[in-house]
């Protein structure tokens, strides 16, 4: 079986893991328009180089990241998140409390 | 009949030596009406209603391998239409009726095989899914039942009603389902369409779009550049690399989807089986191979290889439904890529550049769609950009309006 370096847990089978999309921007979806927010969603260049994509380690349940070829299958990096998101992101949205109306 | 066979046995030479079945290659024109890019089965039937229907012949088809070596050469050929959605039901039963006349249209044995395709529910919820497809199916025309235990007994007497601990609780009968011969399809409609003038280049690979002002001009080659008046795209698993090539961003991943085929055995299995809980599906091809399909590979990836794990798992359901197939050998296993959507349905219609259509989002499910799609793509052409009411739900612009065509539970282990 295909083996993947886990920055966790070390190398094991590939069947462990979960691809979980490339690695984009998502924009701030309050402001956003609904084409930007479309194309955060659905759209993706998906092409055939080295991509930046998110893998998840279902047994110990950890999120990191991979530098994999689309074509070739290699795997030439992977590392913990950290090493690209090392700023907390805030969620703006704020919901606005539901109101209870009588009937 | 037998008489000309028997004048035929005794003839010295081979009486079809002048009819070939294509035009040898010729040099690239400078210009074209319409440019086809992929020679798969939706690109050669779009070129043959091109010419059947809107008599326009001063079309290419640009193919840079052979024709029909894409997706249309390895599929596991299932034609059904037993769908979810109205949009869709109402889409694949128009090509299931048109694939039924294409022997006789092609004068072509497409090998066209209504054998009945049974899907299995293990669960209370999939039960009601599936009452749901078979009033669906039967409102616009279909014929799906939903059937019990004992019917499908009778129908597959030696499948496993207790495959993998799951019981069989019931099944969706859709007696319209079929297989016919995939690459018959392709040459059938490659040999109409060049019969009418069209040209079919194999070899030929598009390795850019020219887009002048908002409009698709003309492609460049690895034989030259040519003009034409408009484009369509059909290249399936290279959707998103193609589409590119003119500045179009697609809503499509790609995906490998792989299937198998055993040494071929008596006849014992018509109707074509699928489970949806073990995501595997069943054949026997009327050479007697056992074809087994399931659901796609589980990351994206633009390579054709076979892999051991998919073949355990797959073969592990296989093994459940039908048990005496443990002592078959595997003669065969290979791979297509496939352009998948989030929807589970395709992408028909006009792109973001003017005369560029788009064919693609076929994923594990368009040779079923390929005369239907092919129809309505040509009518798309030579309407110079109406777009036809069939497939006007499957526009790319449903993404950017959050309107999709939801499929995704009708195709996902069955295509
Ligand atoms: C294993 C497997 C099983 C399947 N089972 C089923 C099934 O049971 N039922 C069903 O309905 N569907 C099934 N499908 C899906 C079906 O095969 C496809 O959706 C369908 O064949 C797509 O047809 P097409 O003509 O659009 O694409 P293809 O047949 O793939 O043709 C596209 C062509 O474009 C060419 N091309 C690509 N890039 C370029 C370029 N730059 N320049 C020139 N040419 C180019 C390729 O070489 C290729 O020949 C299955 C697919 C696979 C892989």
């Amino acid at each position: 079986m295909k083996i993947m370096n886990c920055p966790l847990n070390g190398p094991r089978n590939i069947s462990e893991f979960v691809y979980g999309g490339e690695v984009k921007t998502m924009p701030n979806s309050l402001t956003c328009s609904d084409k930007e927010w479309a194309d955060y969603v659905f759209y993706s260049d998906n092409t055939i180089r080295v991509i930046t994509e998110w893998w998840y380690h279902s047994a110990s349940g950890y999120w990191f990241i991979a530098e994999r070829h689309t074509a070739s299958d290699e795997i030439f990096k992977t590392y913990d998140p950290s090493e690209l998101f090392n700023e907390r992101i805030e969620f703006e949205s704020k919901p606005e409390p539901v109101e209870e109306k009588s009937a | 009949m037998p008489f000309s066979l028997l004048k035929y046995g005794l003839k010295n030479d081979y009486p079809f030596e002048n009819d070939v079945d294509l035009p040898s290659p010729t040099e690239l024109k400078k210009h074209y009406d319409v440019v086809i890019i992929g020679g798969g089965g939706h690109g050669v039937a779009t070129a043959y209603y091109l010419a059947k229907y809107h008599g326009i012949t001063n079309v290419a088809i640009l193919e840079k391998g052979y024709l029909g070596g894409g997706n249309t050469a390895r599929n596991t050929a299932v034609i059904r239409s037993n769908y979810l959605t109205s949009e869709g039901v109402k889409f694949y039963k128009e090509s299931v009726d048109m694939f039924k006349g294409l022997s006789n249209e092609f004068d072509f044995n497409i090998m066209y095989s209504s054998r009945g395709q049974l899907t299995l529910a293990h669960t209370d919820s999939t039960i009601r899914s599936f009452r749901q497809r078979t009033e669906v199916n039967t409102h616009f025309g279909g014929k799906t039942e939903l059937i019990d235990p004992q019917q499908i007994k009778e129908l597959v007497p030696t499948l496993n009603m207790n495959p993998a601990d799951m019981p069989v609780l019931a099944g969706l009968w859709h007696i319209d389902g079929a297989t016919a011969r995939h690459d018959a399809v392709a040459w059938g409609y490659a040999k109409g369409a060049t019969q009418r003038g069209v040209e079919l280049h194999q070899l030929t690979e598009v390795t850019d779009v020219i887009v002048e002002n908002g409009k698709a001009t003309g492609v460049k080659t690895n034989r030259g550049t040519v003009s034409c008046g408009c484009i369509v795209q059909a290249v399936a698993g290279h959707s998103s690399i193609v589409a590119a090539m003119a500045g179009i961003k697609m809503p499509i991943t790609t995906y490998p989807l792989q299937a198998m085929v055993t040494q071929p055995v008596k006849p014992f299995l018509d109707p074509l089986v699928s489970s949806s809980a073990l995501h595997c599906y069943v054949q026997q091809t009327g050479r007697g191979e056992i074809v087994f399909g399931g659901g796609s590979d589980p990351y994206p990836l633009y390579n054709t290889r076979s892999t051991l794990d998919l073949k355990e798992s797959l073969l592990a359901s296989a093994v459940e439904m039908f048990p005496f197939m443990a002592n078959l050998k595997l003669m065969r296993q290979w791979a297509g890529i496939t352009d998948m959507t989030s929807d589970y349905s395709p992408i028909m219609g006009l792109s973001p550049v003017e005369n560029y259509y788009l064919d693609a989002g076929w994923g594990t499910w368009g040779f079923k769609s390929t005369p239907i799609c092919g129809k309505s793509m040509a009518e798309l052409v030579a309407s110079g950009g109406k777009v036809p009411e069939l497939i006007a739900p499957f526009a790319m612009d449903r993404f950017d309006e959050f309107r999709q065509v939801n499929e995704m539970g009708a195709t996902a282990a069955s295509h």
